[in-house]
């Protein structure tokens, strides 16, 4: 090992003169790619995920899961066992048995995800492989796929980037003819998607499809005509193989915020040819709803302290969002990955002087919280109780991927997940 | 490979943890990828600890396997050392890093840290949780008490009469079901007595109150499941004797009482008369009547399930017609248990069996964990948690154990309430089919304009015939008066008049008495179910 735990070593292109950015190693507090599956499942709603792995795979999944919410959900562990690993028993034979048991419980789902973990990738089983004798013997009812969800691979949202990917060389082409057609990349919410595929229609950009699909069978069309806008900042891979399809990324800030979402209509308009004045005068009233119900958070927020801990690479445009609309000071900002194409516009909107920390090592990361006593923590489960008994205000990180809080409608149910720990913490007098 | 769907157990670091977390000035070291720290967010969140569990992740990455993981290990020991400063450590992998083969305790022992290191071999690929807590308590109690063990075949010397007897608690964990208040109604007991605690570990415990564990008489053991192993190993080194007797229940505090009195040579009436028992009298109490024979199905772990079967059965008069665990490592004494009640213990840790079983045997109450209670949700039948795994609701913010006198009183609560109250029960009984009181119409204080059209039919029905059974809500069946025989692909039929039978059957037992009857009918070739059918069907399955 050359770098030594816990150092900080400037990264090597310093982005913004004015930026202060340190890589950092040492523990890191978060979850791994498998933690995707619980919104993913929800998403693709003829879909299985069928994790590969040990128990510690079934019990993170379920912890995470908030213990056991769905009643059948349509996401598995197959355990491996000692017979797997002492090699008395055939893993690939194993893997095919359990699928074959599980398909012919659950006769309804179409798509069979086989999600590598730390010991399936240590183990170096072959789940592509296994994916593709799998989906030649179970096609046409069912698909197989695989992708790794491992912690030694994967951060936590880094599982949604991978499922994504795996699912980009099936995407069909698009018609050489075809005109030019619209992705939206990245879990969204229903609703959300619905507003935004209204407001899309009504600057002019009809041809508009999100990726994933809510179900199996829906799957976009892409090709060398496809333009595609991240509505998460997560997706490195995903992002890649469209490339490879093609397809071209449109740079933009995310959708967070009244500003945020209101250049990311703008950016998508500009790559359709639509003058960013006549998507101003579509957006207008949602823009000016927004501002509107931002204002009263605005009050709270304004001038208060917020530090970051890294969790779900969503803390950039947060950050953005938090200081840019509400007036909230940046004291740090941990992000578990920096990729700097995908964040370039939202970097270009921080404050001067702003500290960000890619990586981390929890315990000196915890020190500089201490130290600083912001106004607000924003950090996983596993500290925010430690951190309130210290009397810091916290927000649990893993509820700003579960909400929906992108786009105009969104943007103050967004703002009130940051006031309303502070809000809490001023009525409790006992 | 084994396909799972919800697990009852952790792997068995996390019982690892659940031992460091229950201890003071312990610091465990784990090798462990990014990810594994999830099980932190199971003490801060599920038990509400207000500080971290006190262990450290090395938190390898891919790009780590090809370089020097052993020394990350050990830069992440000495580094939590400095921090931390404990007075003892423990070290092992998680299921990755016990493929990666780096022998965390070998790389720990060669960086000579000033306090005793406690190497665990936790194999994850066969064990679980509460095995793993087991053998981490196991492991600390011998490497601190070592030490300090009598020579072998050494007897204790007798103690001094003019001196308390002393005793230690052995079991009580982090993440453990009332482990917490389980401990202070013990320790109450204990006290009324004249019997002196030692030492309360690891619940609460230090390394050094582990060195003097020698010191007590003999040793009260909680939670087989967690202590079992280290008092076997305290009976064998320091000659002392294991209070075997669980008290939960009312039976089986009686019993515990008596059996620390015998070993501590004290008299057992202070602390039986003091007992100041609400549930042996509500028990008693008319109202009470309605619990007779109540199917119960109970799953937990083996003490908690066993406890629970015992309660049920001569506590509350109920009939136990299931009773399983997922404690492997104490089947025996679950089937012995299972035995008494004249049902096959069911030994699983595969949660669609024990769905399967209560979906069959049709339970009027389940007793499980809050797996159990999910089933119970998904087929409507009521449910009372009665063991780990834990959820938040585990750890209410009242004193609430299970154990003494005290713990039956919560348990006849959280047993009965569940259940329809038997007065309540008594008038839907009387008022079924009641204009204003039936399935159909609407609560009485949302106005009477909603339900007019569902009174007039359920009105319609002739207020007749004996409930069947008392049972708890079951899912309600529309039973149209004028209904046209359907023919299901099962092969009988409801007659219209059978039909309409059946709809003057209250409707909170109305679905079971359905079920009941196309069984009957089903077992017989009936074709026709008729109103003799129904009766029929009810003899039959009546108690």
């Amino acid at each position: 090992m050359s770098a030594v735990q816990g150092a900080c070593v400037p990264a090597k292109i310093p982005l913004r003169a004015d930026l202060s950015l340190t890589a950092e190693r040492g523990q890191r507090e978060v979850f791994c790619g498998l933690t995707g599956i619980i919104w993913l499942h929800r998403k693709i709603q003829d879909a299985f995920f069928l994790v590969v792995g040990s128990r510690t795979c079934a019990h993170l999944i379920q912890s995470a899961a908030g213990v056991m919410i769905f009643a059948e959900p349509r996401f598995a562990t197959a355990i491996i066992d000692e017979r797997d690993l002492a090699g008395l028993a055939d893993a690939n034979v194993e893997l095919d048995r359990v699928v074959t048991q599980l398909l012919e419980r659950r006769p309804e789902i179409k798509l069979l995800f086989l999600v590598g973990s730390c010991p399936s990738e240590v183990i170096k089983l072959d789940l592509s492989r296994a994916a593709l004798r799998l989906s030649a013997r179970f096609s046409p009812q069912v698909r197989v796929l695989n992708y790794s969800g491992s912690g030694i691979e994967t951060t936590f949202t880094q599982g949604e980037d991978a499922c994504l990917a795996s699912l980009v060389p099936g995407l069909p082409g698009t018609a050489p003819e075809a005109p030019p057609n619209l992705l939206v990349v990245g879990t969204l919410a229903d609703v959300v998607e619905d507003q935004l595929r209204l407001l899309f229609d009504a600057i002019g950009i009809a041809d508009v499809q999100f990726f994933p699909p809510r179900h199996s069978t829906e799957l976009p069309a892409v090709g060398p005509q496809t333009r595609f806008l991240l509505a998460q900042p997560f997706l490195a891979d995903t992002a890649r193989t469209l490339e490879e399809r093609g397809a071209r990324h449109i740079a933009a800030p995310f959708p967070l915020g009244a500003e945020g979402t209101q250049h990311w209509f703008e950016a998508a308009g500009a790559a359709f040819g639509v003058a960013a004045a006549d998507v101003r005068r579509v957006t207008l009233a949602s823009y000016e709803r927004a501002q509107r119900s931002l204002a009263r958070y605005r009050e709270q927020l304004s001038g208060r302290r917020i530090f970051f801990f890294p969790d779900s690479q969503l803390e950039i445009p947060l950050a953005r969002f938090l200081s840019t609309e509400l007036g909230m000071q940046l004291v740090e900002v941990g992000t578990p990955y920096l990729h700097r194409a995908h964040l370039a516009a939202e970097l270009a909107l921080l404050p001067a002087g702003t500290r960000l920390v890619e990586g981390q090592h929890v315990e000196n990361q915890l020190d500089r919280c201490r130290a600083e006593r912001p106004d607000l923590v924003v950090c996983g489960l596993g500290l925010a109780n430690p951190l309130e008994a210290q009397g810091l205000t916290t927000k649990w990180s893993i509820e700003l991927v579960f909400t929906p809080i992108q786009g105009f409608n969104q943007a103050a149910d967004l703002a009130e997940l940051f006031a309303r720990p502070l809000v809490r913490r001023s009525r409790l007098v006992a | 490979m084994q396909l799972t769907v919800w697990t009852y157990e952790g792997p068995p670091h996390v019982g690892a943890m659940r031992i460091a977390t229950a201890m003071q000035g312990v610091h465990y070291v784990l090798h462990a990828p990014q990810g594994d720290t999830y099980a932190d967010l199971l003490f801060t969140m599920i038990e509400r600890l207000p500080r971290r569990p006190p262990v450290t992740y090395t938190t390898f990455q891919a790009r780590d396997l090809g370089g020097d993981t052993a020394g990350l290990f050990q830069q992440a020991a000495r580094d939590a050392y400095d921090r931390f400063q404990p007075s003892a450590m423990l070290v092992g992998s998680s299921c990755t890093a016990e493929l990666i083969q780096d022998d965390p305790g070998g790389l720990a022992h060669a960086l000579r840290l000033p306090v005793p290191v406690v190497a665990l071999e936790l194999p994850s690929y066969q064990k679980k949780e509460n095995w793993g807590a087991a053998e981490t308590f196991y492991q600390l109690v011998r490497a601190l008490a070592g030490p300090f063990a009598l020579p072998p075949g050494g007897k204790r010397p007798a103690r001094d009469p003019g001196v308390r007897a002393s005793c230690n608690i052995l079991g009580p964990s982090a993440l453990g079901f009332r482990h917490r208040d389980d401990v202070r109604a013990v320790t109450e007991i204990l006290d009324q007595l004249g019997v002196d605690v030692n030492v309360v570990a690891p619940l609460g415990a230090t390394p050094e109150d582990l060195k003097r564990l020698g010191a007590a008489d003999f040793n009260v053991l909680l939670y087989p499941e967690i202590g079992g192993q280290a008092a076997a190993w305290l009976a064998r080194h320091f000659d002392q004797a294991t209070v075997k007797t669980v008290p939960i229940g009312l039976g089986a505090t009686r019993e515990f009482i008596a059996e620390v009195a015998a070993l501590a040579g004290v008299d057992p009436a202070p602390a039986l008369s003091g007992a100041p028992s609400h549930s042996s009298w509500y028990s008693h109490s008319v109202d009470s009547t309605y619990l007779t024979g109540k199917r119960v199905f109970v799953f937990g772990d083996a003490t908690h399930a066993i406890a629970a079967a015992r309660i049920a059965a001569e506590e509350l008069g109920f009939t136990v017609v299931g009773l399983g665990s997922y404690s492997r490592e104490f089947a025996r004494e679950v089937r012995e248990a299972a035995k008494r009640y004249g049902v096959e213990a069911l030994i699983t840790d595969d949660y669609l069996q024990v769905e399967a079983s209560v979906a069959e045997l049709q339970p009027e109450l389940v007793l499980g964990t809050q797996m159990e209670r999910h089933i119970a949700k998904r087929l409507k039948v009521p449910c009372a948690v009665i063991s780990a795994p834990v959820h938040v609701q585990d750890f209410p913010a009242r004193y609430s154990p299970q154990m003494g006198f005290e713990g039956a009183n919560v348990i006849f609560d959280s047993f009965v309430h569940p259940l329809m109250m038997g007065l309540e029960e008594h008038l839907l009984t009387m008022f079924r089919g009641d204009f204003e009181f039936n399935d159909a119409a609407p609560a009485s204080h949302l106005g009477s304009t909603a339900g007019a059209a569902a009174s007039v039919a359920a009105n319609a029905a002739a207020p007749a015939v004996g409930t069947p059974v008392a049972a708890p809500v079951v899912p309600t069946d529309a039973a149209p008066a004028n209904a046209v025989p359907t023919v299901p692909a099962t092969g009988y039929v409801w007659a219209p008049d059978a039909e309409r039978e059946l709809g003057k059957i209250p409707f909170f037992v109305r679905g079971k008495a359905r079920r009941n009857t196309e069984r009957y009918a089903v077992e017989r070739s009936v074709a026709l179910i008729t109103v003799e059918t129904l009766y029929d069907a009810k003899a039959h399955y009546s108690r």
